[in-house]
């Protein structure tokens, strides 16, 4: 029986069988429905990624007429990454220019909220110059990224240390009061940025910190879109399901600790977001097949359901592809290809 | 969708600000164009088109519209509204 080569999810190269290809699509399936709550794919479905895994060409695309906007978030961070000490500006004029981002985002290296705060003119500054001399949409993002709302770095105890403690009450208080602050400090940024000029506001890795960063992301949202209802709010979520770090996080009477992307999706949609970016976690140690057919079952439910333009997050360690700092195009395309055709998805 | 060099940053415009999924934003882009879906993505005919109306091209040499101008033009023939030319137009005693 020939081999075919693929991928496992840390992206070192393995030879399977086609059954052992089927095995671990129906495995990824399985997994994704018992934990979701999901419906499964269909035959046509499986054998779609079947044939995709053993096509022979490197790269691989949708067809004519059928691509979809791929946003880049972080941009002016990833160039800098990269040793490539380019002035943001200019760096934003490379991602649209040399890269054909259709969207592209300004930040800051220190990629969170509440750092932002006494350096928001400085960002304010360079946004207003990107603004006048590119031409595709142009988002502010950071992250919510509660954890920097706990002592030492922050002003409130650490749920962390006070949880294995058994102080459960004490944590949870602790929680509510970073909710507080952060949805503050998300809102007092998003206002500079818009009030600049920007195209939209990017959260990105909502839920990092689990339900509070989730509830912190919903409660600014809707102060935003109450107070600028033009505004184009972008969530991206962290993770396939939100942590349950305080676990009675509650918004609109609804749990928000466990909810997969499809109850994501519809609370961030009712909160006002414009785009929303679902996730899977790659799993390391199992097959692209396997982690490709878990992301598709998860993500496809949610993008059946919404309203607003669904981006899903394909990146490293995110929506199938492997969890390496360089991404192997064989893969990526693949599974780039899959999502935009079985989830029918907006963009990516 | 190759942003600039295509259609993709005007069907990413049109997403954010209308919340329109991908395939009615791609047609209400080519409907204000007056082009059909699929000539979105071709480089090519889109070379032409951003040229002919200022929107924007991957080479802006002397002469040609850039940044600011290109934005009024997109927000003219797409009927958007760009935040940061409200801005212009306040900061410059145009509104």
């Amino acid at each position: 029986m020939s081999k075919i080569i693929t991928r496992l999810g840390d992206g070192s190269f393995i030879e399977m069988t086609e059954k052992e290809i089927r095995e671990d699509i129906d495995a990824g399936i399985t997994e994704a429905v018992e934990n979701g709550e999901v419906p499964p794919l269909g035959q046509d479905e499986i054998e779609y990624l079947v044939d995709l895994f053993k096509r022979e060409d490197r790269i691989v695309g949708v067809a004519p007429g059928k691509e979809v906007i791929m946003t880049y978030d972080a941009g002016t961070l990833k160039i800098k990454r990269h040793s490539l000490f380019e002035d943001r500006v200019n760096a934003l004029a490379i991602y649209e220019r040399l890269l054909g981002a259709d969207t592209m985002e300004l930040c800051h290296v220190d990629y969170s909220y509440k750092p932002l705060k006494p350096i928001v003119s400085y960002e304010v500054g360079t946004l207003e110059q990107a603004l006048s001399v590119t031409h595709a949409p142009l988002f502010y993002g950071a992250m919510p990224n509660l954890g920097l709302y706990t002592q030492p770095d922050g002003p409130y105890p650490n749920p962390m240390e006070l949880l294995p403690q058994g102080k459960i009450k004490e944590g949870r208080a602790a929680y509510d009061e970073m909710v507080g602050t952060a949805v503050e400090d998300i809102v007092f940024i998003a206002e500079a940025m818009w009030e600049a000029g920007a195209d939209g506001i990017n959260l990105d890795t909502v839920g990092a910190s689990g339900d509070p960063d989730f509830k912190a992301s919903l409660l600014a949202t809707e102060h935003l879109v109450a107070k600028y209802p033009d505004i184009p709010i972008m969530m991206g979520m962290a993770g396939e399901y939100v942590l349950g770090m305080h676990g009675e996080m509650y918004h609109d009477g609804q749990r928000l600790a466990g909810m997969y992307p499809t109850d994501q999706l519809k609370i961030a949609e009712k909160a006002g977001v414009a785009m929303f970016g679902p996730v899977v976690n790659t799993n390391n140690t199992e097959s692209t097949p396997w982690n490709l057919a878990r992301t598709i079952t998860l993500i496809k439910p949610a993008s059946e359901a919404s309203k607003i333009p669904v981006i899903a997050n394909m990146g490293m360690g995110v929506g199938a592809v492997p969890v390496t700092d360089y991404p192997p195009v064989d893969i990526v395309s693949r599974v780039s290809k899959a999502m935009v055709e079985l989830c029918r998805l907006d963009g990516i | 969708m190759g942003g600039m060099r295509t259609a993709g940053d005007l069907v990413a415009r049109v997403q954010m600000t209308k919340k329109l999924r991908i395939n009615e934003a791609k047609k209400y882009v080519a409907d204000k164009l007056k082009i059909d879906v699929k000539e979105l993505s071709d480089p090519i005919i889109m070379s032409e088109v951003r040229s002919d109306l200022g929107f924007g091209i991957m080479m802006p040499l002397g002469g040609v519209p850039k940044g600011l101008e290109c934005k009024f033009n997109i927000a003219r023939v797409l009927d958007l509204d760009i935040n940061c030319l409200n801005r212009f137009k306040t900061k410059a005693g145009l509104a």
